[in-house]
């Protein structure tokens, strides 16, 4: 059977059965304020995990450490097996083969094209266009925006932006997604498509995700729909059901307050957790 | 009061580190793949052939005004008839390459500073690594090699039209004989004098990149901190550009002895 846009490519060597992500005890400071101080956690395979926290508490530090953009002052990160925080620069471009990411302001080249956005990776890999051009559609049709092949970056709108970027971070069929604030700045409707979008990558693929959002609702949209691929929508999962590959990470001034499961976190004592989430 | 001075001059040797690695990883990447060839056709255009119309303008009005005051001057010694040497000594040793260097600089650093460094506050470098790309590779290479490669045939035209508008001057408007003036301006010119004005724009070139693109990487703070990096790319570069020039033209005189 062709492997689709969603099917993804086969982890880097070694890391079979291996936990995807793992931080341990990472720090980073800039200047003099500590960003994160002592983060660990861990990632499993074809996990989705939510990072939640008040703004300016590191969560996109997070993300760029995850990917290797940064490196900890302290602690190790290992993806897909590697320990990233000490490998040199050329041997992270490769790894980062396997790793799509979407950035909070989408981040697409301006001068570029949508259809050369997206097929970004597959031009540096020198896939021939032929093929390039109809793995950009199928990554287009994914995200409902094959209209938009031929626009540049500056004529789409937020949320168009926002799933042109979700396509480029799909199109090499990455075995980890990371998501830095897919729904930052969007009104609700289109919040909704991206995170609709989100649930559909997750549950058609099944590859491994971290997603950063301040959008609590959004959080629970992801714990409590799934994608059903007869309507080509997501839906509520029957009986008060929850995804059971889905885990929360909070974090409150560069520090873990929680790690755990849905129904830990909404079940949770914690004083200023309980007032968090209300 | 040590400690800000102390941060100051950490921030000050850092920042000298931090250019040294991107300049010399800038040079090394050429020489391992991936190579991007189609980049270094792109940029030779845009700097090169897009910097043309100024480096013309400059050359000829430059020659043409060191026509007109070597000439007076000349006239006072009974020795007008120097002014195409005058002329070609000047533009081909140091007023061709320097000139063009700034030209460029003002023109090109600041380009380099303002793509880059929108870019940087956009997140598209980091876009990039994250997509598996060197930027440097990407962006700064192709930029210091099409400019050191496209100084060097810009400051021969910046050269041949500065004694173009000298020669314009020299027959034109002070009535000297053609064929003196430029029998004067080829004589005048010795192997050494081209080799020196040769060598001055591959310096100049790598300053032009390697500062445009250095301050371009290093933006921070928004569109402020973009126009702030073009501004600081410009008056740095060009300011390097006028330092080495001494230098150079001190080392040159060393082994040529003129």
């Amino acid at each position: 059977m062709p492997q689709t846009i969603t099917t993804p490519e086969p982890v880097p060597a070694g890391a079979a059965d291996q936990p995807v992500v793992v931080f341990d005890n990472v720090s980073i400071t800039f200047e003099t304020r500590p960003v994160l101080d002592g983060v660990s956690f861990t990632v499993q395979p074809g996990e989705t995990r939510i990072i939640l926290g008040p703004a300016g508490c590191g969560k996109s530090v997070l993300m760029k450490l995850a990917n290797g953009l940064l490196r900890p002052d302290a602690g190790s990160i290992r993806v897909f097996g590697h320990q990233i925080n000490t490998m040199p620069d050329r041997e992270l471009y490769s790894l980062r083969a396997h790793i799509g990411m979407v950035f909070q302001e989408s981040a697409l080249f301006d001068s570029l094209s949508v259809e050369d956005n997206v097929a970004y990776r597959l031009h540096e890999e020198h896939v021939p266009e032929a093929d390039a051009h109809e793995r950009v559609v199928e990554a287009l049709k994914f995200v409902e925006l094959e209209q938009a092949i031929a626009k540049f970056p500056p004529e789409l709108s937020g949320g168009m932006r926002r799933r042109v970027s979700i396509a480029r971070a799909i199109i090499s069929k990455p075995s980890l997604i990371l998501y830095d604030s897919p729904t930052a700045g969007l009104d609700p409707i289109t919040s909704t498509t991206i995170i609709e979008l989100v649930v559909k990558q997750r549950d058609v693929s099944h590859t491994t995700s971290l997603l950063i959002t301040h959008r609590l609702q959004d959080a629970f949209t992801l714990a409590t729909h799934r994608y059903n691929s007869m309507t080509g929508h997501m839906e509520l999962i029957p009986n008060g059901g929850i995804d059971p590959g889905m885990r929360f990470l909070v974090l409150n001034e560069g520090r873990v307050v929680f790690d755990g499961t849905t129904h830990e976190l909404v079940h949770t004592s914690d004083p200023w957790l309980r007032d968090y989430l209300s | 009061m040590a400690f800000p001075l102390e941060n100051f001059a950490k921030k000050k040797v850092a920042a000298v580190q931090d250019y040294s690695i991107l300049a010399w990883h800038a040079i090394a990447s050429l020489f391992s793949a991936p190579r991007y060839w189609a980049d270094v056709i792109t940029q030779m255009d845009s700097i090169g052939f897009g910097s043309l119309p100024i480096i013309i303008l400059t050359g000829f009005f430059t020659g043409c005004v060191l026509a007109l005051q070597s000439a007076t001057s000349l006239k006072e010694f009974g020795a007008i008839t120097m002014t195409g040497k005058l002329v070609s000594l000047s533009m081909v040793k140091e007023l061709g390459p320097v000139l063009t260097g700034l030209m460029v600089s003002g023109r090109n650093s600041s380009g380099m500073a303002s793509e880059l460094g929108s870019m940087k506050v956009t997140e598209q470098i980091d876009a990039m690594r994250a997509l598996g790309t060197d930027p440097i590779r990407k962006l700064v290479t192709p930029r210091l090699y099409a400019t050191v490669f496209m100084l060097c045939f810009l400051t021969i035209l910046a050269d041949a039209f500065g004694i173009g508008g000298g020669a314009l001057v020299s027959i034109g408007l002070l009535g000297l004989n053609s064929s003196a003036y430029f029998h004067t301006t080829y004589q005048a010119l010795y192997y050494a004098d081209i080799v020196q004005g040769l060598v001055k724009p591959l310096f100049s070139g790598f300053i032009i990149a390697t500062v445009g693109c250095y301050f371009g990487l290093n933006t921070k703070g928004g569109t402020q901190g973009v126009g702030r990096a073009t501004t600081q790319a410009v008056v740095v570069a060009s300011v390097f550009i006028i330092v080495v020039d001494l230098l150079v033209t001190r080392l040159m005189i060393g082994i040529f002895g003129r």
